[in-house]
C-alpha cells in the first residue's frame, strides 16, 4: 500500500474527476505490482464517481482504473496511461466502497461500471471486481477498447452485463496514427461478443478532422449493424478539458486547435449509423 | 365547445356551496384532512391535459413583467405608509376587468406597505433605503403611542445575547422583522366561510370560561378574541371587494378567491419572513372536479384560475432594511405550496391540480414564487413523478422533500413553512429562530470564548487550548461546554423574542385559521456544519497545529495530512455531522421555552452562509476567513468529489429526530450530467430522486443548470430576468442576488462533468 494509507482509509479522495493523478502508486515495491496483476487482489486505481448517467445504463458508480496501452491522440485523460499514476486498491476496500451505493443503485436501475485506462490490462482484478458487484446483485458493465479481450474467459464474460467498446476508426492504419495499436483485437472481441450474444453499447468519440471522415462511419456502422448484440451507440462528441494534462505531463498534443464537432456533426455521424440499423444518440 | 348553463346555487342556504359532496366528520367540525379524504379524486396520468396560458393571461402578466423592470430599477416601486392591516387598504387591481382572482396588498400591485408593529425602527431604515421621507403621523404613533415588538425584545434582551448579536454568533433572529413560520389553514375560508369559522372561534372561546385564570389562559382568551375580530375584517376586506364570504364556496373559482382572500389577510396583517400557502391544491382541485364534471369549466378557463391565483402569489411584496436583504436575498416570501404526497391510506394525494399548479412555471415562466414543494414519494404515481422531474429540468425552480419522513412525523395534511419546514396546518405553528454559527463556536471553544476577529470576550472564559497542536478529544470536551453556553444563549434570546411578538406583534388572522391549541414548536437552526465536521475531521485523522497572534489568540492552522471531509459518504466524518447535530440538538433541549414549544432544529441557512462566512475567522478544515459556508447541509464547496449519490449519501445520515425542523441540502447538475437525451434526463432524475427519497433522504433543491450560463448572468443580468435557481430552501432570481451571493452559488459544486 502507498505510504500513509490504512487499510480502512478511502483510497480515492479527489479534488475534482479531472484531477491530474500522478505517481499516486510509485510507492508500491515491484513485487506488489506483479503480485498485484496476477492474482487480482490489488488494482491500480485513477479514481471514482457515484451518480454518473453516461456511463451505462441507469444511474451509475463508475471507476477509472490506471494504466492503458493505448495511446490515443484525443485521450482526455492521459495520466491514466501510466498505472503507477493511480492508487492502490484491494479487492476488499473498493467491494466494501460500492456496498455502500448497492440499495441505491438498484432503486436507480444503475450498477457498476469499470472504465480506465484499459481495464483489461488488469484483467485479474477487473474479473474479480465484477463477481464482486454480481455477488451482491448489482449490474456491471466494462468500458473497455476490447484489445485484451481475449484474457477473459467465456465464463467470465458472463459476469459483465454489459460491455461499452469503444471502436475509434475503421481504416488499420488510420487507427494506428489514432491510438498506436491495430484494429484487428478489437473487432475479433466485438465478434465473440456478438456470437455469445452479450450485450454491448458502441462508443464513438467524434473529432472533427480526425474521426469524422463519413465513410469510415459508414463502415464502422456497417459491422456493427451486423453484429446483431449493439443494443446502442453513443457518439461522444470530442472536448478539450484533458488539454492541460498533455501540457503538466510533457506530452505532445497534437490537437490543440480541435474544436469540439458541431450538433449538425454530431446529428450527422448518429445519421450514419442509425441508418445501419442502429439508435444512436 | 358550449356549457350547459349550472343550476345556480342557491346562495341563501349556506349548504348550497357543499351540493355533491361526499359527507364525512368535515361537516360537524373544522375538519379540512377528513374533507379532502373523503371527496378528492386521485391522478394517476401524465401532463397531456394541461392547457396553456390564454391571451388573458399573458395580457396580466405583461402588465407586471413591466412593473417588475421598472421595481428592479428603483428598489422598490412604491410604498404606503398607512399602516398596513386587512382592512387599511381600499381595493386594488392590476386589470379589474380581466382579473379571475382578485385582491391586493395595498391600492396598487408591487406598492408595499409598512407594518410598524413589528418595530418602528426598521421601517425608518427602509424608508430611508428607498428614498421616502418618514410620514410623521406614523412615527409619532408608533414611537409615543404604540410600543413595537422590536422595542420590547430589545427591553428584555440580556448582555450575553446582544454580544451574541454582534459578534455573529448568533444572527438572524426574528428581532427586528416577522417572525413568520406561521401558515394559516386558508382552506377553511372556502370549505366553511367565515361566519362558521366565527362560530367555531367563539365556541372555543367561551370553553375557556370555566378554566382558572392562569396568564396562560388569560392570554388564550385575549387571542381567541383577536382571533374573531380578525376574521370579522377579513369578511370586511372581502366585501370591500364585493364578495361575501360569510358563506361557503360554490364554485371552484369562488373556492380559490376565499382561499386567497385568507392567505390575503394574512399578508396584510403581517410581513413575517416567510408568509407559506399550506397544502391547497389537492383540496381546491376537489371544486375544479365537481365544477368539470358539472360541466361549467373547461381546462383551459381551470388553469386560468390557477395561472392568476399564481400571479397574485408572486407579487407579495414586503418593506424590508438592506440588512435583511443580505440575509434573506432576492425579496423572498416563501409562499410555499406543497404539492402531491400520499395519504395515509395508501392513495397517491396527487390530483390534476398538483399538475395544472406546476404548469404555472410554463404558462407564466419560471419564478422563485410561489415555492413549489413536492412531497416526494418513490410511490407517488410515475406521471407526475416524471412531470416533476422534467419542471424541475425545465426551470430549477422546484424543491423536493421527503413525504415518508414528514408524513410519518406529523401527518399526512402536513405543509412546508418556508424551505424545510413541515406542520400539520392548522393544528401547528413554529416559533422560527434563524441559526447560531457552530463554527464560530467552536472557535470559541478553541480561544476560550474570545472571538477570533475581534479578540473580545464573547463566550464565557473556558480554558482555551494550549500548546502547538490540537487533539481530538480535548477539543471536544471544550466544544460540548460551548456549545452548552451557546445553547442557553439561544434558547433565552428565542424564549424573549417569541414572547414578545406574540405580545405586540401578534398574527391574529393567521392563527384564527388554527385550531386552539396549536403545538408549538421552537425551531432553533444551524449554519456551518460541514465546515464543523471537516474541522473535527481535521483535527482526528490529520495533525492540526495552531497559529497564534501577538495575544494569544489562535488565528490560524496548519494541516499535515490528509483527512475525509463531509460529501463523500465516508462515515469517519460524516459521523461527526451527525454527533454534532444530535449534541447540539440535546444542549437545545435542556432548556425550557416559551409556552413549553417542543424544541426543534434546521440544518438550513438561506443565504446567511454567505453573512456567517463573512464574519468567521480560518477554520482547521483550510476554510479561510470570509468565505461562505455551505449552505444548509451541504458538504463545502468543492469537498464532495465522488458524485451526487455520495454527497446526498453523507447528507442523508443527519437525523430527522434531531433536526425535524428541516435538513437542507441543494444539488446543482449539469444537463449533460442527467443524461444525453431528455427522455433520458428525467428518467435519471427520477430515479436519483427515488433513491434519496427512498432512504433517510430528507430535502432536495434541484438546479439543473450550467456554470456558464450563471457567470454570464452576472455580466448580463439584462438577458436573464427570470433565471430561477434554488439556493439554501428557497428558489431566487439569480440577478437579484448580490454580486458576493452569485459568486457563492458559482462556486457550488456542479455535479455532472463527464468524465470517460
Amino acid at each position: 500500500m502507498a505510504d500513509g494509507q490504512t487499510a480502512e482509509q478511502t483510497p480515492l479522495a479527489a479534488r475534482s474527476p479531472y484531477e491530474l493523478r500522478v505517481n499516486l502508486g510509485v510507492g508500491v515495491p515491484e513485487s506488489d505490482v506483479r503480485n498485484a496483476l496476477a492474482t487480482g487482489d490489488m488494482g491500480f486505481l485513477h479514481s471514482f464517481t457515484t451518480g454518473s448517467t453516461v456511463d451505462g445504463p441507469g444511474v451509475r458508480v463508475v471507476a477509472w482504473t490506471s494504466g492503458c496501452m493505448w495511446r490515443c491522440l484525443y485521450c482526455h485523460n492521459p495520466d491514466t496511461w501510466t498505472m503507477s499514476n493511480g492508487i492502490p486498491v484491494t479487492i476488499a476496500n473498493a467491494a466494501a466502497e460500492l456496498r455502500k451505493y448497492r440499495r441505491g443503485l438498484a432503486v436507480m436501475s444503475g450498477g457498476f461500471t469499470l472504465s480506465g485506462g484499459e481495464p483489461l490490462m488488469q484483467h485479474r482484478f477487473a474479473v474479480k471486481l465484477f463477481a464482486e458487484a454480481k455477488a451482491m446483485k448489482v449490474h456491471t458493465a466494462l468500458d473497455t477498447n476490447g484489445y485484451y479481450g481475449d484474457r477473459l474467459s467465456d465464463a467470465e464474460l458472463e459476469t459483465i452485463d454489459l460491455v461499452l467498446l469503444d471502436i475509434k476508426a475503421w481504416d488499420n492504419e488510420r487507427h494506428r496514427r489514432l491510438t498506436g495499436m491495430d484494429i484487428g483485437p478489437t473487432l475479433d472481441f466485438a465478434r465473440r461478443l456478438a456470437a455469445r450474444r452479450r450485450p454491448v453499447w458502441l462508443r464513438f468519440v467524434l473529432v472533427p478532422g480526425l474521426t469524422d471522415d463519413p465513410e469510415e462511419v459508414a463502415q464502422i456502422a456497417s459491422f456493427v449493424g451486423t453484429l446483431g448484440n449493439v443494443e446502442r451507440v453513443d457518439v461522444l462528441p470530442f472536448h478539450q478539458l484533458g488539454q492541460y494534462k498533455w501540457a503538466r505531463l510533457g506530452l505532445d498534443y497534437q490537437l490543440g486547435d480541435t474544436r469540439p464537432p458541431s450538433s449538425e456533426l454530431v446529428e450527422r455521424t448518429c445519421a450514419i449509423f442509425r441508418a445501419a440499423g442502429l439508435k444512436a444518440y | 365547445m358550449t356549457v350547459t348553463a349550472p343550476p345556480k346555487p342557491d346562495h341563501k342556504s349556506p349548504m348550497a356551496g357543499w351540493q355533491g359532496f361526499h359527507s364525512g366528520l368535515w361537516q360537524t367540525s373544522i375538519n379540512v384532512r377528513d374533507f379532502i379524504q373523503q371527496n378528492y379524486l386521485p391522478y394517476d396520468g401524465d401532463d397531456a391535459f394541461l392547457a396553456p396560458a390564454t391571451a388573458r393571461t399573458q395580457a396580466i402578466w405583461k402588465t407586471l413583467q413591466d412593473l417588475f423592470v421598472e421595481e428592479r430599477r428603483k428598489g422598490v416601486l412604491d410604498v404606503s405608509q398607512i399602516p398596513s392591516s386587512i382592512t387599511a387598504h381600499a381595493p386594488g387591481y392590476i386589470d379589474r376587468a380581466n382579473e379571475l382572482i382578485v385582491g391586493l396588498q395595498t391600492e396598487q400591485p408591487l406598492k408595499r406597505a409598512i407594518m410598524p408593529n413589528g418595530g418602528f425602527r426598521m421601517i425608518a431604515s427602509a424608508l430611508k433605503a428607498y428614498g421616502y421621507e418618514v410620514d410623521p403621523h406614523v412615527a409619532e404613533a408608533f414611537t409615543k403611542y404604540r410600543k413595537t415588538h422590536n422595542e420590547g425584545v430589545f427591553d428584555a434582551y440580556t448582555a450575553d445575547v446582544r454580544r451574541c448579536r454582534s459578534s455573529h454568533i448568533l444572527t438572524g433572529l426574528p428581532d427586528a422583522y416577522g417572525r413568520g413560520r406561521i401558515i394559516g389553514d386558508y382552506r377553511r375560508v372556502a370549505l366553511y366561510g367565515v361566519n362558521r369559522l366565527l362560530e367555531h372561534k367563539e365556541d372555543e372561546k367561551r370553553s375557556l370560561d370555566t378554566a382558572h385564570s392562569t396568564d396562560d389562559i388569560i392570554r388564550d382568551r385575549e387571542e381567541l378574541s383577536e382571533q374573531i375580530r380578525a376574521l370579522k375584517e377579513l369578511r370586511k376586506m372581502a366585501e370591500s371587494y364585493g364578495f361575501d364570504i360569510s358563506r361557503p364556496a360554490a364554485t371552484a373559482q369562488e373556492a380559490v378567491q376565499w382561499l386567497y382572500f385568507g392567505y390575503l389577510a394574512g399578508v396584510k396583517e403581517q410581513n413575517g419572513a416567510a408568509m407559506s400557502l399550506g397544502r391547497t391544491s389537492t383540496f381546491l382541485d376537489v371544486y375544479f372536479e365537481r365544477d368539470l364534471a358539472a360541466g361549467v369549466l373547461t381546462e383551459e378557463r381551470a388553469q386560468e384560475i390557477i395561472d392568476d391565483f399564481v400571479i397574485k402569489l408572486r407579487i407579495v411584496r414586503f418593506l424590508r432594511t438592506p440588512e435583511y436583504d443580505e440575509l434573506f436575498a432576492g425579496d423572498p416570501t416563501w409562499v410555499t405550496e406543497s404539492i402531491g404526497g400520499m395519504g395515509d391510506d395508501g392513495r397517491s394525494l396527487v390530483t390534476k391540480t398538483s399538475f395544472r399548479v406546476l404548469h404555472t412555471l410554463s404558462n407564466l415562466g419560471p419564478a422563485p414564487e410561489p415555492n413549489l414543494t413536492i412531497w416526494y414519494s418513490p410511490n407517488l404515481p410515475d406521471g407526475f413523478r416524471r412531470f416533476a422531474a422534467k419542471v424541475a429540468i425545465d426551470t430549477s425552480s422546484l424543491q423536493f422533500e421527503s413525504d415518508e419522513i414528514m408524513r410519518r412525523a406529523w401527518g399526512d395534511d402536513g405543509a412546508i413553512a418556508c424551505c424545510v419546514s413541515p406542520m400539520l396546518v392548522g393544528k401547528q405553528m413554529q416559533f422560527f429562530g434563524a441559526r447560531a454559527n457552530l463554527a464560530k463556536c467552536l472557535l470559541y471553544a478553541i480561544n476560550g470564548g474570545r472571538d477570533e476577529i475581534s479578540g473580545a470576550q464573547v463566550g464565557p472564559a473556558l480554558p482555551p487550548v494550549t500548546g502547538d497542536t490540537l487533539d481530538f478529544a480535548d477539543v471536544l470536551e471544550k466544544f460540548e461546554r460551548m456549545m452548552d453556553w451557546l445553547a442557553r444563549v439561544y434558547v433565552n434570546a428565542m424564549n424573549i423574542i417569541h414572547y414578545m411578538h406574540d405580545k405586540y406583534a401578534y398574527e391574529r388572522l393567521e392563527m384564527a385559521l388554527h385550531d386552539y391549541a396549536p403545538l408549538r414548536t421552537m425551531a432553533f437552526g444551524m449554519a456551518g456544519m460541514s465546515v464543523v465536521a471537516d474541522s473535527l475531521s481535521a483535527i482526528k485523522h490529520a495533525k492540526v497545529s495552531v497559529v497564534r497572534d501577538s495575544n494569544g489568540l489562535v488565528t490560524d492552522y496548519r494541516t499535515e495530512g490528509t483527512f475525509p471531509q463531509f460529501g463523500n459518504n465516508d462515515n469517519r466524518v460524516d459521523q461527526l455531522a451527525v454527533w454534532l447535530v444530535s449534541t447540539f440538538m440535546n444542549k437545545l433541549r435542556k432548556y425550557p421555552t416559551y409556552r413549553n414549544a417542543l424544541h426543534t432544529q434546521s440544518i438550513l441557512t438561506i443565504t446567511s452562509n454567505v453573512v456567517y462566512g463573512k464574519a468567521t475567522g480560518n477554520t482547521p478544515d483550510g476554510r479561510r476567513q470570509g468565505e461562505p459556508f455551505a449552505p444548509g447541509a451541504n458538504p463545502m464547496h468543492g469537498r464532495d468529489s465522488h458524485g451526487i449519490h455520495a454527497a446526498a449519501a453523507s447528507v442523508a445520515k443527519i437525523p430527522y429526530r434531531d433536526a425535524a425542523d428541516g435538513i437542507s441540502l441543494t444539488a446543482s447538475l449539469l444537463p449533460e450530467g442527467l443524461g444525453r437525451i431528455e427522455e433520458d434526463r428525467i428518467t435519471n432524475l427520477t430515479a436519483m430522486l427515488d433513491a434519496f427519497f427512498s432512504t433517510t433522504g430528507y430535502h432536495m433543491n434541484v438546479n439543473v443548470l450550467n456554470r456558464e450560463v450563471l457567470i454570464d448572468a452576472m455580466d448580463h443580468p439584462e438577458k436573464y430576468p427570470s433565471l430561477t435557481i434554488r439556493v439554501s430552501g428557497y428558489a431566487v432570481n439569480f440577478v437579484r442576488l448580490t454580486r458576493e451571493q452569485q459568486m457563492d452559488v458559482i462556486s457550488r459544486t456542479f455535479h455532472g462533468v463527464s468524465h470517460g
